[in-house]
C-alpha cells in the first residue's frame, strides 16, 4: 500500500506556516518586482471576497481586510522539507514526488503503526503537528493514492480493487494538477478542452471510453491517462535519499528593531524545527541564526558582499558589526542592567552597517531538543551581543545529531540537568562575562597563570569514566592517603610592592592594599624561573616565600605567608599571592 | 441578661468543649512524641583531623569557614573540592575575588572538569594578560567589592536553582569585611532554604562569620607561622616553606551540641614531596 501527503494550495500554506496567527484571516501571496506584484495564490477567506490569482497588487489592496504576503522561497523550502520529514517518520521510502506532494511506501509498517486508517490518521495528525495541512490518501498504487489526495479533503483510505469506485466522482483536471507552468500547462489546458468537448467531466466517464478508439485520438498519453482514471495504473517509487537539513526562515514586512517580537518569531521557528528534528528521532548540537538586517539608507552597501557571513569558529566569539568609524557597536544598551528583564534595543546609530548579515552560533555541549532552552539561550546571548540594525528576515538552520542517551545510573552521584545547566551557565556569563565561569584547563607550560578557561560540561565522557575505574576501589582509603597540600591564593593582577632590601634579600614590604605590608620574619629563596625565551612574551622572576609581620593587623592575625616576585625582564616586585 | 442566661451559655460551652474533647486530644502531639528532624548526611572533607572534630561537612546545609589571612581557609576549601570530585561530585566555586590558583588546585587533588570555576569582578581576561606581561597594573582598578558582591550573591542563586552540584563554594575571604557583613540575613535564609533537602553542602569561606544562625556549622581557623627559627645564622636559599601549621577550632554546630573543640593538623607544600 501507498500513502500520498498531497498539501492543497501550498504557497499560501507555506506562508501561513511561518505565522500562523493569520490563518483566520484572508491571505493573498504576491509575485513579482514593484510595481508589477500578481497576486499568485489566496486562501479561503480570500477567495470569499473575491480574491483571485492574477490581480495586480493595486486591485487586491482595494479589499482592506487581506493581509498580502510576498512569497518566499525560504518558506517553501521550509513546509517542503517538513512534509519530507513528516513522511520520512512513518517510512524510509519516500518519492519527493512534488513541492506540495509525497509519496510513501507502506510495505511492512502495520506491524509499526497499526492498521492501515491509523497509519493515515497518524500521518494526517503529523503534518498538522509540522504546520503543514494536508489531505493523506491511501490506496494500492501510487497514482490512485496521488489521485486521491489530490481530489479528496482530510483523510481517505481506498480498499484494494475499490480503487476506480473511489476515483469515478473526481473531475479531470486533477489528473494534470502538477502541471502548472510552461508548455506542459499549455497542453494540459488543450487536453482538459478536448475532454470537456467530448462531454468527459469526470474520471468515471473517462475509464469508461473504449481503449482503442481513445489511443487513436489522444495517443499513448490518453491510455495512460484513462489507467490513471481507472486507477490501475502501475509504477515503482523513485525514494529520495535522505537529506538531514533543517532550516526555517521568516521574512518580515517590517524590520523588528526590538528583542521581544524577535522572541516572539525565534519561539516559532524553534518549535518548527524542534518538531521537526523529534519527527526523525533526532536533536540538535548547534544552532546557527542567521539575522538579515536592514541597509538603513536603502542603498546597497559597498562592503555589503566582503563582510557577509563573517563568522569565527570559537565558540565565543562573534561577529560584531561595525559602524563607518569602525568602532563596535556589539555592546548592550547602557541602561539595561538587568540581564534577565532588560528589553535590549537592537542599537545602531544612524550610520550604515558594514554588513548585510549578522550570524550566531550557539554550539551546545550535549544534543539537546527543548524549543524553550533553546530561546533562552538565544535571548541571552542576542541580549549580550544585539545585531546593530533591524532584522528584515530571519534565518535558523539546526545541526542534526542522535540524541544522548538518557539513562543515568542509579547510583552515581547526582549532576546538573544538562539543559538547566546550559540555561544557568548562559546566564551566569550574562552576569560575570564570558570566558570568565567554566571548568579550567591547565596548560603544558611553566609561565604563570599557565591555564585557560573551557566549557563546563556536567556529563563526563566515556575517557574520564574509564579513569575513574582505575582510581582505588575503596574511595575512603583513598581520601586518607590525600594528606591536605597548602594551597595558594592568588591577587590578581599581582600586587606592585615596594621592597626594602639587605644583602639582597627583602626585609620590608610595602604595599598600597595595606594588609599586605611589614617587617619580613622569614623567607626563603629565591627561586628563579624563566621561560618562552625564544618568543616575545618571555619572562624570568625570582620567587620569594615570606612571612610578613604586620603591627596594624590584631595580633592573632598580624603573621601571613606571602608569595613576593621579582620580575628580572619589566623590573619590580610583586606580591603574587598568600598561601592560605 | 439574667444569671440563669449566663450559666445556661457557659454550660452550653462546657458541654461542647467535652464533645469535642477526644478531637482536639487526637490533634494535639505532646513534645515528648514530636517529629525528630532526621540528622543531615555527612560528607567528608578530605582532610581526616577536621572530620574527626565535625563529623564531616553536613549535605544540605550551610557551612562557614572563618579565618584570617594564611589561616588554611583555602587548603580546607581545595581538600573540600578534592573530596568531593573524586566522590564523582559536580562542584562550583563562586570566586568574589578571582583567586584561585588552578595549579594548587590540581596539586590538592581537585578534578578541574568537575568543577565549575566563577570568577567575579570585572572583565578580568584582558587584564590578566597584561599582568602577565609585564606587572603594570596595581590593584587601583580592582573592581568595586559591592559589584563583585552582588554577582557572587546573584550567580549562586542561579546555581541553587539550578542544582545538582554536590559542593557549593561562595569565597568571600578577600572580600572587605564591611561589604561582606551587608549581605542581608534574608538572603543567607534564603540560601539555607534552597539548598535544604538537596544532597548540596553550600560552604563560604569568610574572614569573619556574617551568616549568623542560617550556618549549621561554624569553624574557624588559624595557623601557627612563627618562623624566626636562626634566620641570622641559615641563609634565606637553605629556608623552604614545607607546611603550614592549622589550626580549626569548632565554634559552633547544630548537629552536635558540644563545647568548642579544636584540632590541629599539617597542610604540606606540593613541592615538599
Amino acid at each position: 500500500m501507498f500513502a500520498c501527503i498531497y498539501v492543497p494550495n501550498f504557497l499560501v500554506v507555506a506562508a501561513l506556516r511561518a505565522e500562523p496567527d493569520l490563518r483566520a484571516c484572508a491571505v493573498a501571496i504576491l509575485e513579482g518586482k514593484p510595481p508589477l506584484e500578481k497576486i499568485i495564490a489566496v486562501n479561503k477567506q480570500a477567495a470569499t471576497r473575491g480574491i483571485a490569482p492574477g490581480m495586480t497588487k493595486a486591485q487586491a489592496e482595494l479589499c482592506t481586510e487581506l493581509t498580502l504576503r510576498p512569497r518566499s522561497s525560504w518558506q517553501e523550502s521550509a513546509a517542503h522539507a517538513a512534509l519530507l520529514d513528516c513522511a520520512q517518520s512513518f517510512s524510509p521510502c519516500v518519492e519527493d514526488t512534488a513541492r506540495d506532494t509525497v509519496l510513501i511506501d507502506l510495505a511492512g509498517m502495520e506491524s509499526l503503526f497499526g492498521s492501515l486508517p491509523e497509519i493515515c490518521r497518524a500521518i494526517f495528525d503529523c503534518a498538522g503537528a509540522l504546520g503543514v495541512h494536508a489531505h493523506v490518501a491511501i490506496a494500492s498504487n501510487p497514482d490512485a493514492a496521488l489521485l486521491s489526495a489530490r481530489g479528496f479533503p482530510g483523510v481517505t483510505l481506498i480498499p484494494a480493487g475499490k480503487e476506480a469506485e473511489q476515483l469515478d466522482s473526481l473531475p479531470v483536471e486533477v489528473l494534470f494538477a502538477d502541471r502548472l507552468e510552461g508548455d506542459e500547462k499549455k497542453e494540459a489546458d488543450s487536453l482538459v478542452e478536448t475532454l470537456d468537448r467530448w462531454g468527459i467531466r469526470d474520471l468515471h466517464a473517462l475509464a469508461a471510453l473504449p481503449e482503442v478508439a481513445l489511443s487513436e485520438r489522444l495517443g499513448q498519453e490518453g491510455l495512460r491517462l484513462q489507467k490513471l482514471a481507472r486507477g490501475t495504473a502501475s509504477r515503482t517509487l523513485g525514494p529520495i535519499e535522505e537529506l538531514l537539513v533543517f532550516e526555517e526562515a521568516i521574512e518580515l514586512e517590517h524590520p523588528i528593531v526590538l528583542l521581544e517580537p524577535l522572541a516572539f518569531l525565534l519561539n516559532r521557528l524553534l518549535e518548527q524545527l524542534c518538531t521537526r528534528l523529534a519527527s526523525r528521532a533526532l536533536a540538535t548540537q548547534e544552532l546557527r541564526l542567521t539575522l538579515e538586517l536592514s541597509n538603513l539608507t536603502g542603498v546597497e552597501d559597498e562592503f555589503e558582499n566582503a563582510g557577509i557571513d563573517s563568522e569565527s569558529d570559537d565558540t565565543s566569539s562573534h561577529t560584531v558589526i561595525l559602524s563607518r568609524d569602525g568602532a563596535s557597536r556589539s555592546e548592550a544598551p547602557a541602561e539595561s542592567k538587568d540581564p534577565y528583564l532588560r528589553q535590549s534595543i537592537l542599537q545602531w546609530n544612524g550610520h550604515r552597517p558594514r554588513q548585510s548579515k549578522f550570524v550566531r552560533t550557539l554550539r551546545l555541549p550535549l544534543p539537546m531538543l527543548d524549543s524553550k532552552i533553546f530561546l533562552k539561550l538565544l535571548q541571552l546571548d542576542l541580549s549580550a551581543h544585539p545585531p546593530g540594525a533591524p532584522i528584515v528576515k530571519i534565518h535558523l538552520a539546526a545541526e542534526p545529531v542522535r540524541p544522548r542517551p538518557a539513562q543515568g545510573g542509579l547510583f552515581h552521584p547526582p549532576s546538573p540537568e544538562p539543559e538547566k545547566l546550559e540555561l544557568t551557565l548562559a546566564r551566569i556569563a550574562g552576569l560575570v562575562g564570558e570566558q570568565k565561569a567554566g571548568a579550567v584547563e591547565l596548560l603544558d607550560t611553566h609561565r604563570p597563570e599557565g591555564f585557560r578557561m573551557q566549557r563546563f560540561v556536567s556529563e563526563v565522557p566515556p575517557k574520564i569514566s574509564r579513569e575513574k575505574n582505575a582510581e582505588p576501589a575503596n574511595p575512603k582509603a583513598a581520601e586518607e592517603n590525600q594528606s591536605a597540600v597548602t594551597a595558594l591564593r592568588r591577587f590578581r593582577p599581582p600586587l606592585r610592592a615596594r621592597v626594602t632590601l639587605e644583602n639582597g634579600q627583602p626585609v620590608h614590604l610595602v604595599c598600597q592594599k595595606k594588609d599586605v605590608q611589614g617587617h619580613v620574619l622569614w623567607k626563603a629563596g629565591p627561586w628563579r624561573f624563566s621561560g618562552d625565551w625564544w618568543e616575545r612574551e618571555a619572562w624570568a622572576r625570582d620567587e620569594w616565600d615570606v612571612a610578613l609581620q604586620n603591627d596594624a593587623l590584631p595580633h592573632n592575625s598580624n603573621i601571613a605567608l606571602y608569595r613576593l616576585v621579582h620580575d628580572l625582564l619589566g623590573g619590580g616586585w610583586f606580591v603574587e599571592g598568600t598561601y592560605d | 441578661m439574667g444569671p440563669v442566661g449566663r450559666s445556661s451559655i457557659a454550660c452550653f460551652v462546657q458541654s461542647a468543649i467535652v464533645n469535642q474533647k477526644p478531637a482536639i486530644e487526637s490533634s494535639i502531639v505532646p513534645a515528648s512524641r514530636l517529629e525528630i528532624r532526621p540528622s543531615p548526611q555527612m560528607a567528608s572533607s578530605g582532610i581526616a583531623a577536621l572530620d574527626a572534630l565535625t563529623g564531616g561537612l553536613p549535605r544540605g546545609c550551610l557551612t562557614e569557614i572563618c579565618g584570617a589571612a594564611s589561616s588554611g581557609r583555602t587548603t580546607v576549601l581545595l581538600s573540600t573540592l578534592a573530596a568531593a570530585t573524586r566522590r564523582g561530585e559536580f562542584c562550583a566555586l563562586v570566586d568574589a575575588s578571582d583567586a584561585l590558583d588552578p595549579h594548587s588546585a590540581a596539586a590538592a587533588g581537585v578534578k578541574l572538569k568537575r568543577l565549575l570555576w566563577v570568577r567575579c569582578g570585572e572583565n578580568s581576561t584582558q587584564r590578566h594578560r597584561d599582568t602577565e606581561k609585564n606587572f603594570s597594573k596595581t590593584n587601583s582598578d580592582q573592581p568595586k567589592a559591592e559589584q563583585r558582591l552582588e554577582q557572587v550573591l546573584r550567580a549562586t542563586d542561579l546555581l541553587l536553582e539550578s542544582g545538582g552540584f554536590g559542593l557549593i563554594v561562595l569565597d568571600l575571604a578577600d572580600l572587605p569585611l564591611p561589604s561582606a557583613r551587608r549581605i542581608p540575613l534574608t538572603t543567607w535564609f534564603r540560601f539555607r532554604r534552597a539548598v535544604e533537602h538537596t544532597p548540596t553542602i553550600l560552604v563560604a569561606i569568610e574572614p569573619q562569620p556574617i551568616a549568623g544562625s542560617c550556618s549549621s556549622l561554624l569553624l574557624q581557623l588559624g595557623s601557627q607561622n612563627h618562623r624566626e627559627e636562626a634566620m641570622e645564622k641559615v641563609p634565606a636559599h637553605a629556608h623552604l616553606l614545607t607546611e603550614l601549621q592549622i589550626h580549626a577550632e569548632l565554634v559552633r554546630s547544630r548537629l552536635d551540641r558540644k563545647p568548642v573543640r579544636s584540632v590541629m593538623f599539617v597542610a604540606q607544600t606540593a613541592w615538599a614531596g
